[in-house]
């Protein structure tokens, strides 16, 4: 996309930037309760993420904020104004569906002018729109082709491009990256991202690829069983996952059963080690040592770790070779735990066999309730 | 479909033109040579005829500029490009509403619906026309209900009002059926997304539903103009004899097969089958919008308000009593003792059952007997085409399925004529003329079905993976018995389909038949409900008999649907 244009559309849509409010929202199909209790505030110009497996309720979800799903409970605002009870044709949030919905028996041009048409808008303010738009996702020279025509990643620009004509007040975009191919993939999300920072409107990004939105949003609701699970930036989430869920779904997670001691200053592992812990994970029930295989270190099983660290004796038990790292699967007590080790040329890796150790750094030891 | 080579398996992958083994000659030989001896010939003879001097035999145009000058035929080919064009038009205000409402709102009864709207296919639309005289007709009990209410009398069956009413009543489901499948084909992203920007209700389905279901749509439209514009028995039994097909008909019957004028008639009717069939394929050419994408979601049913539900089932209601008032009135007649200038009969009996059966079982077996061998012909040879072109590789073999669907194109009586024309001087040993052998209706209706059969056939062939033969090709399997013990049991569905559809419509056809039947003992069902409607004394009778066809087509329907039905569930989790 070029994104050297600056044109009227780009500033009318900045201007019409609005923020959703999502309160209480229950949603069920029959039996199936598919939103259980939502609340979620998302600012004017924010880059949101709705992320979780599939099944979890996010499209559900999305759709909801277009106004194709009915929620039995609960509002949703956009701009202030609640447009629960609103028709989608009535609300003014663009939305590009995941299979690009493009008219087969429109031309490139004639589908990006629809939504304008819709609004009775005048024939020569509809052409400099539909060019302005198509400009934005640099695909003015194929206005006259017909959808299949195109190749997949141009079928998405015109999408993009025939939603956003219409000057909506949020972007709704339902797994946009899911129907291409791996590169283009990479491509694109960089190209979303820099047109939804140029054009400052607020856009939701529906995916169930953690690196996704990781890369582009600036912050991610993470779903799953129709419950908002966590809300933060992909930072704050990777770092401080709120519960098991979050912490395994993004990236991978070690997980060590213990038990707090009776005075509550000491987690004791399976295995017999004790690691002090911190005020805050004495809310725990059921609390389990968690961390991520790049904050450990591996070790020589008969030294003593340095201070603030605690050090767990095991076996090597398989490696798997990442490119710049070399994951290594190590049985601790019971436990099956994975610590990366920065891979340097020409060194070998341990063999499954190998007496090692781990040393955990307490101040990258999380504690999450089982 | 048995004789297949037992050569080598040739590679399915290769993408050149490859040498038919001989067992495949010997198929192709057989196709062909069917083909070419009863579609062929008999049609090109018409064609010929058409062109020659009657005195002379030399190339000539006079018949057509006979034609031409007669204000005779030049009224009658009017009127059946009105009429056809009209049944079309009343068709499309039955389908419409049908087809939408089931396809896109959250309905109770849609199946209910879509199967009594596909009821009037099986049965002669012929056999309805003595019946909706009887409801719609000047005396007829609608008419008389509406002089006695408010002193108006309709003439929905006047003159061509009646061919027009009773064809599109009969042939509007060729328009539901494609209608519907391409509705259903629409991915629903297509109308949220058309809703997301602003556009709902009469809008979004003048935009974006009907464009995008317009193939489908233009598909059944254009079967009902040929349909239509082809038939013979029913603007007959109306008594409207200014029309193509029931001039076509009389000239051959009443001034003889040397009378050119017939021909010439046959050739337009031919010219507009085509050229309807031409305009089907440009609408429908490179829009191929079966759009249920990656992603997309399947039908987006929509609830409605109560107000418009009811309103809704309203339209449904009326439509369904409008298509299926010929069943309703046929059973009336077949049970009734007398019914004129009354709105029901006097009296019920079941007389009329009693004595067509006695009198005139041999029609319905007969028409088991042709019906059961023109399907079992169509499968073979569709089985057989599906195969060569779909898995061959063989030069040319595209031209198969274009023979074959050629039919499609050819009117029943122009068949039938054709028929007449090649082979009445050919006897059999017996000295029987062939035109005056039963066998001849059987492949007359064989040959008009055989595109329908074909149709099936392809379509089961095409959803068999080639890897499922190639497997068994790799275990040892000969082409032949690879057919026979692979493709063969994976297409029953497909087969019995193609049977059946060939086998119902070949019941109730009279067009071709109308010109082969030349002793009444040989005359299918059809014939023999023709021949006793034309006698008020015989309604009764004849209604008997139109009740009898519509079970044996409802039934053999019903039975085809189990097949298929239990085929599909055998092979389900297989893909």
């Amino acid at each position: 996309m070029s994104l050297n244009v600056h044109n009227q559309l780009m500033d009318d849509i900045r201007h019409n930037a609005a923020g959703i409010v999502i309160r209480d929202v229950n949603l069920s199909y029959g039996q199936t309760h598919v939103l259980k209790g939502i609340n979620l505030t998302i600012e004017p110009g924010e880059f949101f993420a709705f992320l979780g497996p599939s099944g979890c309720g996010k499209t559900t979800l999305l759709r909801l904020i277009a106004g194709f799903n009915i929620a039995q409970t609960g509002t949703v605002s956009v701009g202030g104004a609640d447009v629960s009870g609103l028709p989608p044709w009535k609300r003014d949030v663009g939305m590009v569906f995941q299979s690009y919905a493009l008219w087969p028996h429109m031309s490139v041009a004639q589908n990006v002018a629809f939504g304008l048409e819709e609004r009775r808008i005048a024939r020569d303010e509809i052409i400099s729109r539909v060019d302005q738009a198509l400009e934005l996702v640099g695909l003015r020279h194929l206005k006259d082709r017909k959808p299949s025509q195109l190749s997949g990643g141009q079928q998405q620009r015109v999408a993009l491009a025939r939603t956003i004509a219409i000057r909506p007040k949020v972007l709704l975009l339902d797994e946009p990256l899911s129907n291409l191919d791996a590169k283009m993939r990479v491509q694109v999300r960089r190209e979303l991202r820099e047109l939804q920072q140029e054009l400052g409107i607020t856009t939701i990004f529906v995916t169930h690829d953690q690196e996704e939105a990781n890369t582009i949003c600036d912050r991610i609701a993470v779903m799953h069983d129709g419950i908002v699970q966590q809300v933060g930036s992909p930072m704050d989430l990777y770092d401080r996952p709120a519960n098991l869920f979050v912490a395994n779904f993004l990236g991978t997670a070690n997980i060590l059963p213990g038990t707090l001691s009776s005075d509550r200053k000491l987690f004791r592992l399976a295995g017999g080690s004790d690691i002090p812990v911190a005020a805050d994970v004495l809310a725990l029930d059921k609390p389990q040592l968690v961390f991520r295989p790049q904050n450990a270190a591996l070790a020589d099983e008969r030294g003593q770790a340095a201070e603030g660290r605690t050090r767990l004796a095991g076996e090597v038990t398989n490696s798997e070779f990442l490119g710049s790292s070399v994951r290594y699967g190590i049985r601790i007590g019971g436990t099956d735990v994975l610590v990366d080790v920065a891979h340097q040329s020409g060194v070998e890796p341990l063999r499954p066999g190998s007496r090692v150790a781990v040393d955990l750094d307490h101040a990258r030891a999380l504690y999450l309730n089982a | 479909m048995s004789t297949h080579s037992l050569a080598a398996p040739q590679s399915s992958a290769s993408s050149k033109p490859s040498l038919a083994t001989p067992g495949q000659w010997l198929t192709i030989a057989g196709i062909v040579g069917f083909l070419g001896l009863f579609l062929i010939v008999p049609v090109g003879m018409v064609i010929l005829v058409a062109f020659k001097d009657p005195n002379t035999g030399a190339f000539t145009l006079v018949n057509f500029a006979d034609f031409l000058k007669n204000p005779l035929f030049l009224r009658a080919f009017w009127n059946s490009f009105y009429v056809s064009i009209m049944s079309v038009v009343w068709a499309s205000v039955l389908a419409l509403p049908l087809a939408y409402l089931t396809t896109r709102f959250d309905f109770r009864g849609s199946g209910v619906i879509q199967t009594l709207g596909i009821i009037p296919l099986i049965m002669p639309p012929f056999a309805g026309a003595v019946a909706m005289q009887l409801l719609f007709g000047r005396n007829g009990t609608i008419n008389l209900l509406l002089g006695d209410w408010f002193g108006v009398n309709i003439p929905f069956m006047e003159g061509l009002n009646g061919v027009i009413f009773v064809q599109s009543v009969h042939y509007f489901p060729f328009i539901l059926i494609n209608l519907t499948a391409s509705l259903r084909n629409i991915d629903r992203a297509m109308e949220e997304a058309a809703q997301n920007l602003g556009c709902s209700g009469f809008r979004l389905f003048r935009r974006i539903v009907f464009p995008l279901a317009m193939p489908g749509y233009v598909a059944g439209a254009s079967l009902v103009f040929i349909k239509v514009f082809d038939d013979l028995a029913t603007p007959l039994l109306l008594n409207v004899k200014d029309m193509l097909a029931p001039q076509a008909y009389l000239r051959i019957t009443s001034i003889g097969l040397k009378d050119p004028t017939g021909y010439v008639i046959s050739v337009v009717l031919i010219v507009f089958s085509v050229l309807s069939l031409w305009v089907a394929s440009l609408a429908t050419r490179g829009r191929d919008y079966a759009t249920v994408q990656r992603g997309g979601g399947g039908l987006s049913k929509r609830e409605m308000k109560p107000r418009h539900m009811i309103a809704a089932y309203g339209v449904i209601a009326l439509i369904l009593f409008l298509v299926l008032s010929p069943h309703i009135g046929l059973f009336l007649l077949s049970i009734s003792t007398i019914w004129s200038y009354s709105p029901l009969p006097d009296a019920y009996t079941v007389q009329h059952y009693s004595r067509v059966v006695m009198e005139s079982g041999q029609f319905i077996t007969n028409t088991l007997l042709y019906a059961s061998l023109a399907g079992l012909i169509d499968v073979v040879l569709g089985t057989a085409i599906a195969y060569l072109v779909i898995r061959t590789k063989i030069a040319g073999r595209q031209w198969l399925d274009y023979l074959a669907s050629a039919a499609i194109a050819v009117p029943g009586v122009v068949l039938g004529i054709g028929y007449l024309r090649a082979y009445y001087g050919v006897s059999l040993p017996s000295g029987q003329s062939v035109t005056s052998f039963w066998l001849i209706i059987v492949i007359a209706l064989a040959v008009r079905r055989l595109p329908y059969a074909l149709r099936a056939c392809m379509a089961a062939m095409q959803q068999i993976s080639v890897s499922l033969e190639e497997a068994a090709e790799n275990l040892g399997a000969t082409k032949a018995r690879t057919i026979r013990r692979i493709v063969v049991p994976l297409m029953t569905g497909g087969i019995a389909a193609g049977f059946v559809t060939s086998f119902a419509t070949a019941a109730v056809e009279l067009s071709a038949t109308m010109m082969l039947v030349q002793n009444t003992s040989d005359a299918p069902l059809a014939y023999g409900l023709y021949v006793f409607m034309q006698s008020p004394a015989g309604r009764g009778a004849g209604a008997a008999l139109g009740i009898i066809a519509v079970l044996i087509v409802g039934i053999s329907t019903y039975l085809s649907n189990v097949i298929a039905e239990r085929d599909r569930a055998a092979k389900a989790g297989q893909t």
